[in-house]
């Protein structure tokens, strides 16, 4: 099943200096549980995408459609996730996972208990009332995570992510985020910078053109088994092949 | 850190520490004995005339004899005065600093009038002020509305726009409005900012109910300065000084208590 459909997408920004395209023609679909990693170069217009399939940006051409649904909005079917954790640092744990369902005037008993069943299922039980500066960046990075899919959206938008995280915590956060999203059976869509990151998690990579974005290529990713663990991934044969093939594609236009 | 576990530097360096701390108390209590002494004695002596500037034995008699002077009377004028132009500036800046936050086109419009009646110094308006609210209390407190007004919408708008973009990209994601907006990310992320201009507006409340005392008062300290220089009477001018520095002080310190209630509650950090 189509879970989301992105038809000649087209966006300019207008500024006083000028018109800029960030995106061009923009088409492809995502089935439901689907990892899709977003690779391309800086500024091509990555966020851009997030930001369209989102709701937050309203494209100057084309359409999305969330679930059969046309976006117009906001859309309640997508949960978004940014480079930093954004924790509101004067709130509980407990209270910053509710964050969202209370924007939402969502904060039913079920929904509460949904939530909690998150915190202790990934390992944040009994930190419900500490706050954020008393958590490690990767236990803040799965609050955040956990704060995302409390309001049980259908698909994922990470924007870089784990880029504010360091090297070692990095890698130790994906493999937690990637199975948090394939246990929840979440469709995820990740823009990364990192190519290694993009290859040991996605099941596709899309490829960016520069400025303005289209698609370049859609690459199959494929280690042989369905519940894989990122980082193990980067050991195998294959990893460095798609590796130097994204590495070669990338710089012929960067 | 441990307590029980103390290394031999470390004792040394906390000793050292301590040591440091209390010879800045005893050098900061000895400066102001030493000062004190020294003008009791000069006017003892006759070295400086104490009908001009007075002497600290005069001073303490004076302040001593509070029911002579009314200054009970006159503190609590001052205090309510500045309190009230106080609150009337915070609650209004902040109302004022939400509706510029909000609208981004009255802002701008509103923006170059902000800046001018930021540089203007806002006593040239006292006339203006008395003959509008009338030679009294209400013009009083009008002048310390007027003083801390503007310093305080401009501080409170420059915190909630500094609030953090993704912060409130993310909770716009989630789908708030902006009212929403405002309740969960913009005004919790700027409590300090709030306090940060409270404490400057006390200080300037204080500045323009004295500065309205001197123009129209018939009590308040600034009415009492004014007072004693006119009647050449320097001790009520000095104890009244006194008197308002230790008023500022404690009015200072209500709001940083105020703060720590408030942060508690908000278990900020
Ligand atoms: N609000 C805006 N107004 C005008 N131009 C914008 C705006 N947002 C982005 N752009 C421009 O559009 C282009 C694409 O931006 P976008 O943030 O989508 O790129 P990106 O691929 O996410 O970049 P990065 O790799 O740095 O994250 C950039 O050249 C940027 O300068
Ligand atoms: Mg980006």
């Amino acid at each position: 099943m189509k879970i989301l459909n992105a038809q000649n997408i087209e966006v300019k920004y207008q500024a006083e200096n000028g018109e800029i395209t960030a995106l061009h023609n923009i088409v492809f679909s995502v089935e439901k549980g689907e990892f899709v990693s977003i690779v391309g170069p800086s500024g091509c217009g990555k966020s851009t995408l997030l930001s369209v399939i989102a709701g937050l940006i309203t494209p100057n051409k084309g359409s999305v459609e969330v679930c059969g649904e046309k976006v117009t909005g906001i859309s309640q079917h997508i949960g978004y996730m940014l480079q930093n954790d954004n924790l509101l640092e004067w709130r509980t744990i407990w209270q910053n996972v509710l964050l969202g369902l209370e924007i939402q005037n969502k904060l039913t008993p079920q929904n509460k208990e949904r939530a909690k069943k998150l915190l202790e299922n990934y390992g944040l039980a009994g930190f419900e009332q500490k706050y954020p500066s008393q958590l490690s960046g990767g236990m803040r990075q799965r609050v955040a995570l956990i704060r995302t899919l409390a309001v049980d959206p259908d698909i994922l938008l990470l924007d870089e992510a784990f880029s504010a995280l360091d090297f070692q915590t990095r890698l130790e956060v994906t493999d937690d985020v990637y199975s948090i999203l394939k246990n929840e059976n979440k469709t995820t869509l990740m823009v990364t910078h990192d190519i290694s990151e993009a290859i040991s998690m996605g099941d596709r990579i899309m490829l960016l053109s520069q400025r303005p974005a289209s698609i370049k290529e859609i690459i199959n990713v494929d280690f042989g088994t369905d519940k894989r663990i990122p980082t193990a991934c980067r050991t195998t044969a294959g990893f460095t092949e798609y590796f130097d093939y994204i590495w070669k594609e990338l710089k012929a236009y960067g | 850190m441990d307590k029980s576990t103390v290394s031999a530097e470390r004792a040394v360096y906390l000793k050292k520490q301590q040591r440091e701390k209390r010879l800045i108390t005893l050098c900061r209590i000895g400066f102001l004995l030493l000062f004190i002494v020294l003008w009791e004695l000069a006017a003892a002596v006759g070295w400086i005339d104490s009908f001009i500037l007075s002497q600290p034995t005069r001073i303490v008699k004076t302040l001593f004899n509070v029911a002579d002077n009314d200054l009970h009377l006159h503190i609590a004028v001052t205090v309510f005065e500045t309190l009230a132009g106080f609150a009337l500036g915070a609650v209004l800046g902040c109302i004022a600093a939400v509706v510029l936050w909000w609208s981004d086109f009255v802002s701008k419009v509103c923006e170059p009038y902000l800046v001018v009646l930021n540089s203007l110094p806002k006593i040239a308006l006292g006339p203006v002020i008395i003959i509008i609210a009338g030679a009294g209390t209400k013009a009083i407190i009008f002048m310390a509305l007027a003083i801390s007004l503007v310093v305080t919408v401009m501080e409170m708008l420059s915190g909630f726009r500094s609030t953090s973009p993704e912060l409130i990209k993310m909770a716009v994601t989630f789908g708030a409005q902006k009212r929403q907006i405002f309740q969960k990310i913009v005004f919790p992320a700027n409590i300090n900012t709030l306090f940060n201009s409270l404490k400057i507006n006390i200080g300037l409340s204080l500045v323009g109910v004295i500065a309205g005392e001197f123009l129209v008062s018939k009590a308040g300290l600034g009415y009492l300065i004014v007072y004693g220089g006119q009647v050449f009477k320097m001790d009520i001018v000095m104890a009244s000084v006194i008197i308002l520095a230790a008023a500022a002080a404690v009015m200072y310190e209500g709001v940083i208590l105020l703060q720590r209630l408030v942060m508690r509650f908000y278990r900020y950090r």
